[in-house]
C-alpha cells in the first residue's frame, strides 16, 4: 500500500522527535531567525555550552551576538558575564548604554572581571551551579592551555545538569576539539549602502559545527524593539566568501542563494 | 604593660656588653631604651649617648627604629585581644586593655594578670603588668609596683606612695611638683584642689582626678567592637585544614543562633586565628545581604581561604579560633521555600558573596543607570553587594526601528585616530587607528555632547560624536573634540 505524503511526513516527525529531541529534556529557544532554526531544529539549546569565535577585529560584534542568544536563552533570568582584564583594557568594557539600545535589559546583567582563563573557568562552573541565572558567558583573549576538551567537558556537564547555558566567547583564538553543543564564526555584517537607518546589528555569523544538525552560514540582523534576531531588512544582505574553505564548498551548502 | 627590649637570639648571655636604644633627639642621640645591665651601671633614658659612651665605652647601641617599634606593639596588641576587643596602645610602649566583665573567663583578675605576664614573657618579652580600677592607675602601678591587683575601690591607697614621676606628666610640671616639695601622688592629691588648679591647671586636677577614679578616663579600642562573637580555645593547637573549618563551621553555627534569636544577620565576618607563637590572622568576608546559615558562612570562608595569596599559615597551629559578626544588621528570614522569586534572588546574593570572596569585591560588578548624558558617566559598574535600587530609570536614546546610537563596548580611555578626506569635499573618508587604515561607507553624526559646566571648576571641550562604518561592516562610535580638532575611538558597536 503506497504511504500518503502527509503519513511519511508525521512518521518523519515522529523519528524526529524520538531520535533527536527523545533523550534531550533541554528546551531549544527559537532565535528568531527561520533558517537558523530550522538547521537548530527549533533554536539554541538552553543548558549546554556555546562556543562563539569572532573574526579579529570584529570583537564588539561577536559580544553583541553572545549578548543577544544570552539575552534570548535566559528569559529574563540574570546573565552572569565573566571577562578577562585584558578583553576589558584591548576591546572596551561591555557598556550597560550599549546593552540597553540593543534593548537587553543591563540590570539584569551581572560583571564578573577575572585575571585569566583559569579563574574564569573557576567561576563559571561555580557559577553554573546557581539554578537562579540563565546564562553564563565567558570572554576569553587568546589560546589558553587550560580551555581543551576537559573544560568544555566540566562546562557541558555542569550546564546540563542546572540548565544554565554556557557561552564561551573566544578572541584572537582558533577553534579547537570541544564539546560544545554549537560552535559560531561572528563578523560583521555590512549595512546596505543605500539605507538611511543604517547601523542595525548585523551579524554575518556561520556556523561551524551543531552536534544535532547541519551547519550554514546567514547573515542576520539583531531586533533591537524586539530583542530578537531577524531577516535583515534588505535583501541585499551579502554573506562574504569564507577564505578558509573552497568557495565551492560554500556554494554546495544551502546558502547558494545568498551568493547569487 | 611595658616592654623593654626583645631578646633577638634568646637570652642574652651573662657576659654581654650592656645595651641601649638611641634615637636621634635635637640633633643628638639620646638613650631611649636600656636593658637591665646598663640601668645598674648607672645609665638612664634621656642621657645622651656621647655622655654614656664616656661612662661606660663597651656600650652597645642600636640605633631606635620607631615605625617597627609601632609595628610590634601592633602584633602585641594583637596577641592580647585573645583576652578582650577592648586593647589600646599606649605609646611608645605601652597597652592599655579593658577587661571589664572579661576576668572570669580565665579564672579571676590575678590568673588573668599572670597568665598575660607569661604569655608575653614566653614570647621574649620584658614585661610588666598592674590591673587597677582607672587607667592612670594601672599604668602607674605597671612602671612601679609590677604585677600588683587593686581590688575594687583601693586605688587611692594603691597609688599614694608612688612618685609623682608615675602619672607620666610632661618633665617640666613633675620638676615643679619636686621643686615644691610634692613628691608622691598622694602628696599631690592632698592639696587643695583650687591651688593645684592655679598652679598647673585643670588637666592636672583632672588627671589626677582620673587615676583615683573620680573622673571616668575611658579606653578606647584599637578596632570596633564586634557585634557578636564565638570562639574556641584549644588546649592543644590545632594545625590541620579539616579541624580549621570544621571548627569555623561550628563556630558559625553558635553565632548563628545568637543572630536569629535577635533576628539579626550578619554582614561583615572575621575569622581571627591566634597561633600559639603570638602571631594573629585575620579574614573578613564581606556580604551583599545579612546572611546567618552556617552552611553559607562556612562556605563563603572556604572559598576566601582557597583565594589567599599568602595562605592561612598554621605554624605550631592555633590555640584560639574567633568568629566574629563585626556588622549585623537587622536580617527579615521568613521561610520562603515556596516563594520560587525569592528563593532564586536569594541563590543570586549567595553566588555573588561567593564570587566576592574569591575575587574581591570590586571585581563582581553590577550596573546603575546615572543621571547624566555623558556617554561613560551615564551608567556605572558598581560592586553587585552594594548595589542598590535606583530612582533614576535606564533612559534609551534611541528611538523605535532605529539602530543603536551608543556602542556595545566601549573604551576606558578613548584613543586618538586620525581621519582623512579621500577626496577634498568627497564623503568617502579613511580613518586610522591602532595602526591599521579603515574606509569609512557609512557615517553619521555629529552628535553634541557638552560636559557639564557645574561638575567641573574648568569644563572640558565639548564633543562631537559621530557613527560610522567601515568596509568590512565594523561600527565604530568616535568624536572629535570641539576644541583641539582631535579624532578619538570612543567605542565600537555591535
Amino acid at each position: 500500500m503506497p504511504a500518503s505524503p502527509e503519513t511519511i511526513a508525521q512518521l518523519r516527525a515522529k523519528l524526529s522527535k524520538a531520535t533527536l529531541n527523545g533523550p534531550e529534556k533541554h528546551a531549544r529557544i527559537p532565535l528568531g531567525f527561520v533558517e537558523a532554526d530550522r538547521a537548530l531544529h527549533g533554536g539554541l539549546v538552553r543548558g549546554a555550552l556555546h562556543e562563539v569565535f569572532s573574526v579579529a577585529g570584529h570583537e564588539a560584534t561577536a559580544t553583541g551576538f553572545v549578548a543577544g542568544l544570552a539575552a534570548r536563552v535566559a528569559n529574563g533570568k540574570p546573565v552572569l558575564w565573566i571577562r578577562q582584564d585584558f578583553a576589558g583594557i584591548e576591546f572596551g568594557e561591555i557598556a550597560a548604554t550599549g546593552l540597553l539600545e540593543l534593548g537587553i535589559d543591563p540590570s539584569k546583567f551581572l560583571i564578573l572581571r577575572v585575571a585569566n582563563a583559569e579563574e574564569a573557568l573557576r567561576a563559571a562552573s561555580d557559577a553554573m551551579t546557581c539554578t537562579a541565572l540563565g546564562a553564563v558567558a565567558i570572554e576569553v583573549v587568546g589560546e589558553h592551555k587550560v580551555l581543551d576538551l576537559k573544560a568544555s567537558r566540566r562546562l557541558t556537564l555542569g550546564a546540563a545538569e542546572t540548565n544554565v547555558s554556557a557561552f564561551l566567547l573566544r578572541f584572537n583564538a582558533a577553534p579547537d576539539a570541544s564539546s560544545a553543543e554549537t560552535r559560531w564564526q561572528i563578523r560583521a555584517g555590512r549595512s546596505n549602502p543605500d539605507d538611511d537607518n543604517w547601523g542595525m546589528p548585523r551579524f554575518d555569523a556561520e556556523l561551524l559545527r551543531n552536534r544535532r544538525g547541519r551547519t550554514g552560514h546567514w547573515v542576520m540582523e539583531w531586533n533591537c524593539d524586539e530583542a530578537i534576531f531577524c531577516q535583515p531588512a534588505d535583501r541585499g544582505a551579502v554573506v562574504s566568501a569564507p577564505l578558509h574553505r573552497p568557495v565551492a564548498a560554500a556554494m554546495e551548502s544551502e546558502e547558494r542563494r545568498a551568493f547569487a | 604593660m611595658q616592654r623593654r627590649w626583645k631578646a633577638k637570639n634568646g637570652a642574652p648571655s651573662p657576659d654581654a656588653p650592656p645595651l641601649v636604644v638611641a634615637a636621634k633627639e635635637k640633633n643628638a642621640l639620646v638613650i631611649s631604651a636600656l636593658d637591665r645591665k646598663a640601668t645598674a651601671l648607672g645609665l638612664s633614658v634621656g642621657q645622651p649617648l656621647a655622655n654614656a659612651r664616656a661612662m661606660l665605652p663597651v656600650l652597645k647601641a642600636v640605633t631606635a627604629n620607631e615605625p617597627a617599634d609601632v609595628k610590634l606593639l601592633g602584633r602585641i596588641a594583637d596577641w592580647c585581644e585573645r583576652f578582650t576587643p577592648f586593647v589600646s596602645p599606649d605609646p611608645p610602649r605601652g597597652l592599655l586593655l579593658d577587661v571589664t566583665g572579661a576576668t572570669h573567663l580565665f579564672g579571676g583578675e590575678q590568673a588573668m594578670l599572670d597568665r598575660l605576664r607569661a604569655g608575653l614573657a614566653a614570647q621574649g618579652f620584658a614585661v610588666r603588668g598592674a590591673l587597677a580600677g582607672t587607667v592612670l592607675a594601672a599604668r602607674a602601678l605597671a612602671r612601679f609596683r609590677d604585677g600588683t591587683v587593686v581590688p575594687p575601690g583601693e586605688e587611692e591607697n594603691a597609688i599614694e606612695k608612688l612618685p609623682i614621676d608615675a602619672l607620666n606628666l610632661d618633665p617640666v610640671t613633675t620638676h615643679a611638683f619636686r621643686r615644691a616639695g610634692l613628691k608622691t601622688i598622694g602628696q599631690a592629691a592632698g592639696r587643695k584642689r583650687s591651688e593645684l588648679n592655679a598652679r598647673f591647671g585643670a588637666r592636672l586636677v583632672y588627671m589626677i582626678d582620673a587615676a583615683l577614679a573620680r573622673a571616668e578616663s575611658p579606653i578606647s579600642p584599637r578596632r570596633p567592637l564586634p557585634d557578636y562573637r564565638a570562639e574556641r580555645n584549644f588546649a592543644e593547637p590545632v594545625a590541620t585544614e579539616e579541624l580549621i573549618r570544621s571548627t569555623l563551621t561550628s563556630l558559625a553555627a553558635s553565632l548563628g543562633d545568637v543572630l536569629e534569636k535577635r533576628g539579626e544577620g550578619a554582614r561583615l565576618l572575621e575569622a581571627e586565628f591566634y597561633r600559639a607563637d603570638g602571631q594573629v590572622r585575620r579574614i573578613a568576608v564581606e556580604t551583599g545581604s545579612p546572611i546567618r546559615d552556617p552552611k553559607i558562612v562556612g562556605r563563603l570562608f572556604r572559598e576566601k581561604l582557597d583565594a589567599l595569596i599568602d595562605p592561612l599559615d598554621p605554624g605550631f597551629g592555633f590555640d584560639l579560633i574567633r568568629l566574629c559578626a563585626t556588622r549585623a544588621e537587622r536580617a527579615e528570614m521568613a521561610d520562603a521555600d515556596f516563594d520560587a522569586d525569592l528563593n532564586a534572588k536569594r541563590e543570586i546574593r549567595f553566588l555573588i558573596d561567593r564570587l566576592a570572596a574569591r575575587f574581591g569585591s570590586q571585581r563582581i560588578l553590577a550596573f546603575q543607570p546615572n543621571d547624566t548624558h555623558i556617554p561613560e558617566c551615564a551608567f556605572a559598574a558598581v560592586p553587585a553587594q552594594y548595589a542598590e535600587q535606583t530612582k533614576i530609570e535606564w533612559q534609551k536614546i534611541r528611538r523605535a526601528k532605529e539602530a543603536p546610537r551608543r556602542p556595545l563596548r566601549l573604551l576606558e580611555k578613548p584613543e586618538p585616530m586620525s581621519l582623512l578626506r579621500a577626496v577634498p569635499g568627497s564623503k568617502a573618508a579613511h580613518m586610522c587607528w591602532r595602526s591599521a587604515q579603515r574606509t569609512l561607507t557609512h557615517s553619521e553624526g555629529p552628535e553634541r555632547i557638552a560636559m557639564e559646566w557645574w561638575r567641573y571648576q574648568e569644563s572640558p571641550p565639548a564633543r562631537d560624536y559621530h557613527r560610522i562604518e567601515d568596509t568590512d561592516g565594523r561600527r565604530f562610535w568616535i568624536f572629535r573634540d570641539t576644541v583641539t580638532s582631535q579624532w578619538r575611538v570612543h567605542g565600537a558597536c555591535a
